[in-house]
């Protein structure tokens, strides 16, 4: 019997142009021995959580540069939600203004990590928070 | 159970979770698959093969786009791609490139990691497939890791093999280096829009003719001489068609569903279909069959006493083969 990998999904929803640090992200949970799919610039909150729901992960990485936070991240929830996946832990990388931190976290994030964020770190929070 | 009944009545989570299930080799995954299996053997399993960077998944992109359009099937897309082999860990991208395929329905995306197996798809890769059968999805596209090497496990799962070549990837073309053209059914050169694409062709349909010998004629002393390419007499006559696509457009993408369905149609007539089918299940037969009586032997006997044998074939008293005849008699030489 094979061990479950845990299976995390890395998006990057809006407009703003490049996903050189979602792609570190990514590489960084291949090497911690975890399945990533990949799945590229501007996706919409109805394509991340379509591509949460097929591929049965545990985690969704989403990478925001654009301040467009507020406005994507709960329509996000709400979709993964209606998908039946409200056991599907969201981390969110980027640049997130303090302000913002706590009313996320009630939205249900499991995480926000700013730009100096060690991969380790992340890598030892997304493990911890399938744990439970 | 519970999964495989909803998987039945058409939910989506729950075939989601069936292919963890499967994936994982987990008991529930296992049941699942002998409670669907009546239910599978209707889908048209599509294989899509070829070297990295050939346009793989972008194609499948397009082939989904196309099959969607022209019939309407529901249709499952399965995309393997490399596990590291250091960490176990994956990053599947083939997502990227299928963006179209996002928002509809009749549409499934799974991304499976190869997780150690070599021949292009994962050890689960087939049962996977069982499921979205089971599921009511009549086209099922396979897309293999692709990574240059012999991936012909794809052609003993799938009815119809796609080998997809691009110009420009060096001189010699790649499926005639891997072997990839003995399974081909249907050869795509992709990136048509790309310079070089008439000497691929060029090099394809020699390529192709050392794979596929056909039926030479000769003239001899006015008497006419047949001579049976070997091997073929009995088999169909299928000779794989060569198509050139551009799947960044989807330029050559309807005419190269034609060729599928007309592939599928000479199988059907032909007899092939039925052969394909009988020697993949009776493959899996056997390797069940073996997995099963190796782990019942292994659980009858004492493991100090395989432990002991092995021991000497290490010191080299005793030759593995003779190994074996000792361990089946139960003796302890
Ligand atoms: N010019 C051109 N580029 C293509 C075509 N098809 C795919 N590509 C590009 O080739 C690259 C690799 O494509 P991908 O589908 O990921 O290849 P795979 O590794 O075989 O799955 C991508 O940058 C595609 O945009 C085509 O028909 N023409
Ligand atoms: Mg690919």
């Amino acid at each position: 019997m094979n061990e479950r990998k845990i299976r995390v999904l890395v998006a990057k929803p809006g407009l703003d142009g490049h996903d050189r640090g979602a792609k570190v992200v990514a590489r960084a949970l291949r090497d911690a021995g975890m399945e990533v799919i990949y799945t590229g610039l501007r996706q919409t909150p109805e394509m991340i959580a379509e591509a949460a729901l097929q591929e049965d992960v545990d985690v969704v990485g989403l990478s925001i540069l654009s301040g467009a936070h507020m406005a994507l991240v709960p329509r996000i929830l709400e979709l993964l939600k209606a998908n039946g996946l409200e056991n599907v832990k969201v981390f969110i990388g980027g640049i997130i203004p303090d302000e913002d931190l706590p009313r996320l976290k009630e939205m249900g994030v499991s995480g926000i990590y700013g730009p100096g964020t060690s991969t380790e770190e992340i890598i030892k929070q997304v493990r911890e928070s399938v744990k439970n | 159970m519970q999964l495989a009944k909803e998987l039945l009545s058409g939910n989506r989570l729950a075939l989601s979770r069936l292919l963890t299930q499967v994936e994982n080799d987990t008991p529930e995954g296992r049941s699942a698959l002998i409670e669907i299996f009546p239910h599978t053997g209707k889908a048209h399993i599509i294989g899509v093969t070829g070297g990295p960077g050939t346009g793989k998944s972008t194609l499948v992109n397009q082939l989904g786009l196309c099959f969607r359009k022209h019939k309407n099937p529901k249709v499952a897309i399965v995309a393997v791609d490399p596990s590291s082999p250091f960490t176990g860990g994956a990053v599947l991208g083939d997502r990227v490139r299928m963006r179209d395929l996002a928002g509809d329905e009749g549409i499934f995306i799974r991304s499976m990691a190869s997780r150690g197996s070599l021949g292009g798809l994962a050890r689960a890769t087939a049962g996977l497939v069982q499921v979205f059968d089971a599921a009511g999805f009549e086209i099922i596209l396979i897309e293999t890791v692709g990574a240059g090497q012999a991936e012909v496990d794809v052609a003993r799962l799938a009815h119809t093999t796609l080998v997809v070549e691009a110009p420009g990837l060096g001189d010699e073309i790649q499926a005639n280096k891997a072997g990839l053209m003995e399974i081909a059914d249907i050869l795509v050169v992709n990136k048509a829009d790309r310079p070089g694409v008439e000497n691929t062709l060029k090099a394809l349909k020699s390529a192709l003719e050392l794979a596929h010998p056909v039926r030479h004629v000769f003239q001899h002393h006015g008497q006419v001489e047949v001579v049976e390419a070997p091997d073929q007499a009995e088999e169909s006559s299928w000779i794989p068609p060569i198509l050139k696509t551009i799947a960044t457009d989807g330029s050559g993408v309807s005419e190269l569903i034609v060729e599928i369905y007309r592939h599928k149609e000479n199988m059907r007539e032909s007899g092939d279909w039925a052969a394909r089918e009988r020697s993949r299940l009776g493959s899996e037969l056997d390797a069940m069959l073996q997995e099963a009586l190796v782990f019942g032997f292994r659980e009858k006997i004492p493991a100090s006493h395989y432990e002991h044998v092995l021991d000497k074939i290490i010191q080299r008293k005793l030759a593995p083969r003779d190994a074996v005849k000792t361990l089946l008699n139960g003796g302890s030489k």
